[in-house]
This record gives C-alpha cells, structure tokens and sequence, in this order.
C-alpha cells in the first residue's frame, strides 16, 4: 500500500496543473463563444472566479501529491505526540 | 471553579440541543438564499437578464460558499484563542444581521446595480459566519460526548444542515401559499429574511447561557492554549498534510454529494424539468424528512464499524447512481413527448401582448394548459416576437414548457430518488464531524478541521448549481452535463480516501 500511496503521489502532482491548463483552456473557449457585451463580461466573470479559486486547491493538490510521494502519508498520526 | 464544575453537570443533550438550534438557523439563513435564486435574480438583475440573471444570482449564491474557508480560518483563530462558546455567539449575530439586511435590499429597479453588489456584501459576511459557526458547534459537543458515542452525539449537529434547509423551504412555501404567487414574487420573498432576526434573537438567548467546552477549559486553565493557531495548524508540516488528506479525502467528496442531492436536485427538478414552483419544493421536503433520522443512523453506526467506509461508500454509491436518477428526472417530465401519445384535454388558450423588456419590439405570448392521460398537468407557452422595423428578420417562435405537476407514480418515485440521494448524503455527511475532530488536537482544533470542511463543502459543494448549471449551458452540452462536475470530484475522493485514510475511531479527543 506504501508503494501504492507513494506512486499515485505522482499522478496527484501532475494531476493539479492539468486542471488549470483545462480551466484555462475552457475558459478561453467559452469567453471566446459568448456574444460580444455583457455577456462577454459575465462569462469572463465566472471563469476568473471559478480560476481564482482552483488555481490555490489545485496547488494544494499538488502538494498532497508531493508528501504522497515522499512516503509522509505512510503513517498517519495517532495522537498530539506525532504531530 | 464553579464554572468547571457546572461544565460537568450540564447534560449533553442541553449542549447539543443549544448548539444545533443556532447552527440550524444558520443553515436557514443561508440555504434561504439559494431556495429563492430565480426570484431574488428577477429582483435584483435587469428584468432582460434571462439566464443570465439566474447564473449571476448563483454566482452570489457561491461566493458565500467560497468566502466560507476564510470564516473558518478567522473565526476557528478565535475559537482556538478565546474559546468555542463566544466565538460562535459572534457567528450568530452575524449571520442573523446580514440575513436580515438582505430583505431590506430595494431591487434593481429601484437603486440599479447597487442592489447586487449590496447582496452580494452581504452574502459574504454570511459565508464568513457560517465559516466560523459549523467548526465550532461540532468540536464543542464533540469535545462534551462520552468516548465510543462521539459519532452519535455530533450527528445531531449534522442534522440541522439538513434541517435548516427544511426550514427554509418549509417558510418559503407557507408564504408563497399565503401571499399568493404574484405578491410573493413582488415583496413575500423577502418576509423568510426578514424572519432571520426572531429566531437568533432566540438562539442567541439560549446559547448566552451555555458554558465553554470543558476540554477547551481545562486547556486554559493548564496555559496550553495555542499562541498561534494559524501557524501552528498550516506552517507544521504534520498538520498540514492532516488538513490536505481530510480535504482532498473526506471533505471534497462529501460536499459535491451534499449538495448534489439536497440543492442540484431541486435546481434541475425546477429549471431542466419545469416542475411546478411548489411540486419541486414539497418533494425535497418529503425526501427530507425520511432521510434525516439516517444521520443519527450513520452517525452511531460509525462509533461500531469507524468513520471512512461509511462515507466512501456514499461517494461511490453517487459516482454510479447520478445519471440514472437524474435520467429518469428527464424521461418522467418529458411532457413534450408525451403529449405526442397520451394528450388528454387542453384549455383555451390566453393570450397576451406586450412589448419585449427595453425595445420597441412586441410579445405575443399564447398559454395553453394541458392534461395527459396519466393526471400531468403542464402548461405550454408559445413566444412570439414581432419587430418594430418590418423589414428586420422576425425571430422563430419559441415554445416553453412550465409549471408540469407530476403523476401520482411519477411523484412518488421522484421523491424516493431524491430520498436516496439524501441517504448518500447522511453517509457521507453524519459521521464526518467525528472523523474531523478526531483527526486533529485540541489546540488547534477549531481552525484545523473547520478549513478542509468549509473548502470541501463551501467551494467544491457550494459551487455544484453554478459549475453543473454552467457546464449545462454549454453548446452542444446535454441536461446531464452538469453532473460530471460532482461525479468527477467524489470519484477522485473516493480514490484518495480509500487509499490514504484510516479507518480509526479514536478514543482521546482531549490530546
């Protein structure tokens, strides 16, 4: 399971900043499709939020990813003493 | 001395009958907001906003959800600093205040778009409340439950979400019955705000008189209390990847599927399939309250069998079950096509001129309410534009579905699907409070699980109307688009919890 938990670390990693290529990506896409004037601006309004708050998830996700991979997930802590 | 003592007399069931009353009405503060998004975008957006309208209210509907971390991170601050009691006596008033305050708002019409951007601040410090308050009501009886029956006795709090909610709806239908349709769309809506202030007064009387976590106590009196619970709980390595498992583990997952089966259903029942305003409303409810006793169900059970398999399972149970519920939500309001085969009677038709909203152009609109063999009632609306210029191009007229009641087969099995999903959600959602509080100290207990909880439900859960009404809306997208969004995030929990949480029960909360 260590091994396991250890090589899905690396999916975890990478798995972070394809998310917010794709965001980006359809985000572009969709901005680009809706009509000109405010709906313009409202669809480039939901896709700044939406981007504004996966952008920091997504680098918490690759964070995971990269205690993942350095086997800090191994063990989880049981008490105070192990934190 | 005395208060040590009188924190040990005092019953749990006062500590959590207290507590849940002002977390439920915190949920009914805010889950108001969302039950009346179509209404509240009417009144707040121009009134040719369209779709637009719906998804910009929704978008405000989210922000209250995404500022959520941040009232867990302020407020947990404080409860770690100064205790669990005031910190959520702060979260109270702030909530009622702000609820209150958006039932005074004018709309648009009358102060333009300062009447969104008002909402909208206020739906913030709602978030933010809601941020500091969940955290605190669960680590509180938590921290007041006997070992081996915490999972229990914090389901309780993990009712009123639901019950909140219940309310919410219960308040909105009894006015709109009351007032009438037309009165309530005009001014009723704002009465269930408006209402927010008797119940925390109320709430606020009661809590008053709780005492502080005997844990949390006994900590203080010890001078163990964190100097900096922020740091302690996001700069120590081992607390934080603590935080990022239950996020990215537990809470992610369970959010989507909270919000999948108690918000996203009604939505879709009400805006994809054109359920009557009422209909939609009554079938939650109904849904609800046979599910609700299977929070304290999921909740004990996790004390005997431990938290993770309980709540992974109604991750997975979602993952494979979304689309053939919501499948059958489509083909059993499909009146389109039913009407081809099974029309029964249809009334005159009532027709009605105006002009199109800003333009010169006129309206026809045509109403015919129709009744099916099988009892389904609907009514179909044909819009007709006719331009003021001759010589413009006349728009194809477009036909619109509404107000479809349901057969009586078609209502009870839309209701027991709704009730399933409520079922996923009471596994997912009533034993969790205990999974988060065992997993972190005391010290540093109030911020550290109330960040991945609000993330989890407040961004990934909170977001599911807008993102699935979004992805929806997309060229070339199908009604059932919208649910890849929660069927993606609890598939990647599922994968996450499964492989790197424990499924533990620990006895020590008091470390």
């Amino acid at each position: 399971m260590s091994g396991l938990k250890k090589i899905l670390g690396l999916l975890w990693m990478a798995l972070g900043p394809v998310i917010i290529i794709f965001l980006f990506m359809q985000a572009s896409d969709k901005i680009g499709a809706a009509a000109e004037g405010i709906a313009r601006t409202n669809t480039t309004l939901q896709w700044a939020i939406i981007i504004l708050i996966f952008i920091p998830i997504c680098t918490g996700l690759v964070i995971f990813g990269y205690y993942a991979w350095k086997g800090e997930y191994d063990h989880l802590p049981e008490s105070s003493e192990e934190l | 001395m005395r208060s040590t003592e009188s924190n040990v007399t005092q019953s749990i069931t006062q500590v959590i009958a207290a507590s849940s009353l002002g977390t439920l009405i915190e949920w009914y503060d805010f889950y108001i907001f969302g039950s009346l998004a179509v209404i509240i975008g009417q009144q707040l957006f121009p009134s040719d906003a369209g779709a637009s309208a719906l998804i910009n209210t929704l978008a405000i509907f989210a922000a209250g959800f995404i500022v959520r971390p941040f009232g867990a991170l302020v407020f947990g601050r404080l409860g770690d600093l100064i205790g669990r009691k005031y910190t959520f006596l702060l979260t109270l008033v702030l909530m009622g205040g702000s609820t209150f305050l958006i039932g005074l708002i004018p709309s648009y019409s009358s102060i333009g778009y300062a009447a969104p951007i008002l909402v909208l601040i206020l739906r913030l410090v709602q978030g933010l409340a809601l941020g500091g308050e969940y955290g605190g009501a669960a680590t509180y009886v938590a921290e007041h439950a006997p070992v081996g029956k915490r999972g229990f006795f914090t389901s309780w709090i993990q009712t009123t979400a639901t019950l909140g909610l219940f309310l919410s709806l219960g308040v909105i239908v009894l006015t709109k019955n009351l007032l009438g349709a037309k009165a309530f769309a005009d001014w009723g809506w704002r009465i269930p705000f408006l209402m927010s202030i008797l119940l925390v007064g109320v709430s606020i009387y009661i809590r008053m008189k709780m005492h502080e976590s005997p844990v949390f106590s006994k900590l203080k009196a010890e001078g163990k209390v964190s100097a900096n619970p922020l740091k302690e709980s996001f700069q120590k390595k081992a607390n934080f990847k603590m935080v990022l498992v239950a996020l990215f583990g537990a809470t992610m997952g369970q959010g989507v599927v909270w919000y999948t089966g108690q918000f996203y259903a009604q939505s879709f029942l009400e805006n994809t399939c054109k359920l009557d305003f009422n209909e939609s409303r009554y079938i939650l409810l109904w849904a609800i309250v046979f599910a609700t006793p299977f929070f304290v169900i999921f909740g004990s059970w996790s004390d005997k069998v431990g938290r993770k398999w309980i709540m992974l399972t109604g991750m997975l149970l979602g993952v494979l079950c979304y689309r053939p519920i919501y499948q059958y939500f489509l083909d059993a309001t499909n009146v389109k096509e039913m009407q081809k085969t099974m029309l029964q009677s249809a009334s005159e038709p009532v027709v009605e001129r105006g002009l199109v909203a800003g333009k010169p152009d006129s309206l026809i609109t045509t109403t015919v309410s129709k009744t099916l063999t099988n009892g389904m009632t609907f009514k179909e609306s044909t819009v007709e534009i006719i331009p003021e210029d001759v010589l413009a191009e006349v728009p194809a007229v477009e036909t619109v579905i509404r107000d479809v009641t349901l057969s009586s087969s078609s209502y009870l099995m839309i209701i027991a699907l709704v009730f399933f999903q409520i079922v996923l959600v009471t596994m997912v959602y009533g034993p969790i409070a205990a999974f988060l509080v065992e997993l972190f100290p005391t010290q540093i207990r109030y911020t550290s699980m109330s960040l991945p909880y609000h993330i989890g439900n407040g961004v990934f859960g909170g977001l599911v109307p807008f993102i699935a009404t979004l992805i929806a809306s997309f060229q070339g997208s199908t009604p059932l688009s919208g649910l890849s969004y929660p069927i993606g995030v609890a598939a990647l929990s599922f994968v996450i919890g499964a492989i790197y949480i424990d499924n533990r029960r620990d006895e020590n909360v008091m470390d």
